[in-house]
């Protein structure tokens, strides 16, 4: 695909719908937005009747397909913003602004990488496994949730991991825990020189302190509501350190979602 | 230049983010000849409010943000030549905690290559909250408003952005005009309240019609003092509802954060120097 920058601000058309799980994953044609994609990036859609837009983790892009190139994304109805974008059927336009965000930065020569993620928002770990297996980078995958029905399907990532772990919180499949409780122990069995982490606070900061402890370098997706999700309404805060050592209050939408993990201010998170 | 000067359809402070993020929704030629109001400006850097800064309701969002913006000095440094590259027209929103603040940016500004405009933010929907200067009376405001005129140049517009209360829109309007604004932007957000009780600011479709009855007020009392409508603004039909009040222009916000595209698609539907209201617009 030709090398095109910047999101687009178009009309997506809902291709095909399917629930797994407890999530709606909605198939979509957006003109130029698959194209531009890169892992860690998400979209930003329209929902009927409300202000604000829900912004949305890109689980999968397909280049081509019978509808052209498309973008999957994963839905988690919580409330009716969410809820009336999982009932929509095929057939239904959506105004989609996207790629946004700082998408994951790739490694450079061909390193062991741990990806760590948890329910909904484990999605943008999917594209960016298999840029990594592309690149030659061993990708050992680790997939949590609370429960089975909001497991986000490791299995066809087995294609692009070297290994899958599945953890969750109630033992109903995988190991029963929590991230934090098993972080340290994978990042050691894998022998990764770069974690990326994706989902909820929690998540990312055992994520961030286990690379930190290990030596390893970490870039986390953070997951905040961003009700533009276009960098205008500086409605995400983010507390990070600058480079230069300063406090600052980042956009986690423009600025982010990806952020090196040793860069959060956690405790202010 | 004044306030007749400046386009039918304006970028409303807050916003446009530091307007790198709105370039890419505006078409090939990006801000090029965009009235651009910045969010407010401070002497010194804020890292404004803790999340959540927005609650959405219905028709609108309540806000509350607490101005974060990186301070005069660094805005200098960084932000305003690369708007002023990009070609836009650059207002700069000002928010101070004293007078002397006010002033101090005015002169500061005055110096700075680009700075087409300053819009003075004094009726912001919850100014001691965040510690600014507070603007109850009518004369609060005037005293602002004349302390910026002092330290700017009389050619360049000086914009005074009132509260949209219509029980003091007119005697505020008039003080700041004899105070010397070119114009006043009748409408801000609206005082309001998160559900669990913090203050904020209400903005989007929800006040258009508060807005709206404010700028008529201030036209029929003070015609000769340019009006600029914000609030609400979000198609055609919401803009014209303005300009047929009396507005000479108007200014987009929260429309812009529901779809970044709504700038460059009014700005080219009032591309013509004056419009006509069609039945087709409404």
């Amino acid at each position: 695909m030709a090398e095109v920058q910047g999101p687009v601000h178009v009309e997506a058309e809902v291709v095909a719908t399917k629930r797994i799980g407890g999530y709606r994953h909605l198939t979509l044609t957006a003109p130029g937005v698959p194209e531009r994609f890169r892992a860690g990036n998400f979209v930003a859609v329209t929902v009927e009747g409300h202000v604000a837009r829900r912004a949305l983790w890109v689980h999968r892009v397909r280049a081509s397909s019978s509808f052209g190139p498309t973008l999957d994304v994963v839905v988690e109805s919580r409330g009716a913003g969410t809820a009336w974008l999982a009932a929509q059927p095929v057939g239904t336009r959506l105004a989609l602004t996207g790629p946004l965000g700082r998408p994951f930065a790739l490694p450079k020569d061909a390193v062991s990488c741990l990806l760590v993620g948890e329910g909904y928002a484990a999605a943008p770990l999917f594209p960016l496994a298999e840029r990594l297996r592309e690149r030659g980078c061993g990708v050992s995958l680790v997939v949590s949730a609370p429960d089975e029905a909001r497991l986000l399907a490791a299995l066809e990532a087995r294609r692009s991991a070297r290994s899958v772990t599945v953890i969750t919180a109630d033992g109903s499949v995988g190991q029963r825990g929590t991230v934090a409780d098993h972080v340290d122990d994978l990042l050691r069995r894998s022998d990764a020189d770069v974690v990326y982490a994706a989902g909820p606070t929690a998540v990312l900061r055992a994520a961030a302190g286990a690379a930190e402890r290990a030596g390893a370098w970490s870039q986390v997706a953070v997951e905040v509501p961003t009700p533009c999700g276009t960098g205008l309404c500086h409605g995400c805060p983010l507390p990070v350190v600058g480079e230069d050592g300063v406090d600052r209050v980042v956009r986690a939408c423009a600025d982010g979602p990806v952020v090196r993990g040793d860069r959060v201010r956690w405790g202010a998170v | 230049m004044s306030a007749f000067d400046l386009g039918p359809v304006m970028v409303a402070a807050g916003c446009g983010g530091t307007g790198r993020e709105l370039a890419a929704y505006c078409g090939p030629d990006g801000l090029d000849g965009l009235d651009l109001v910045t969010r407010s400006i401070t002497l010194d850097a804020r890292a404004g409010g803790p999340g959540p800064r927005i609650e959405e309701v219905p028709g609108g969002l309540v806000n509350a943000v607490g101005l974060p913006n990186p301070g005069l000095e660094h805005f200098l440094a960084t932000e305003l030549p690369w708007l002023v590259r990009a070609g836009a027209r650059v207002i700069v929103s000002i928010a101070g905690a004293t007078m002397g603040e006010y002033a101090d940016l005015a002169r500061r500004l005055s110096r700075a290559p680009g700075v087409a405009g300053l819009e003075v933010n004094v009726g912001a929907p919850d100014e001691v909250g965040v510690g600014l200067f507070e603007v109850r009376e009518p004369y609060h405001s005037a005293s602002v408003i004349a302390a910026v005129r002092r330290e700017f140049p009389v050619d360049r517009p000086v914009l005074a952005k009132l509260r949209p209360d219509v029980s003091r829109i007119v005697e505020g309007a008039r003080s700041c005009h004899e105070a010397g604004a070119t114009a006043v932007v009748v409408g801000n957000a609206v005082p309001a309240a998160f559900t669990d009780g913090r203050s904020g600011g209400l903005s989007g479709p929800a006040v258009a019609p508060v807005a709206l009855r404010c700028v008529t007020e201030v036209h029929r009392a003070l015609p000769e003092l340019p009006v600029i409508g914000c609030g609400g603004v979000h198609d055609v039909r919401s803009a014209n509802a303005y300009l047929d009040a009396g507005a000479t222009s108007v200014q987009v916000g929260t429309a812009l954060l529901h779809d970044p595209t709504t700038v460059a698609r009014l700005r080219a539907h009032f591309a013509t120097p004056r419009h006509v209201s069609t039945q087709e617009d409404r």
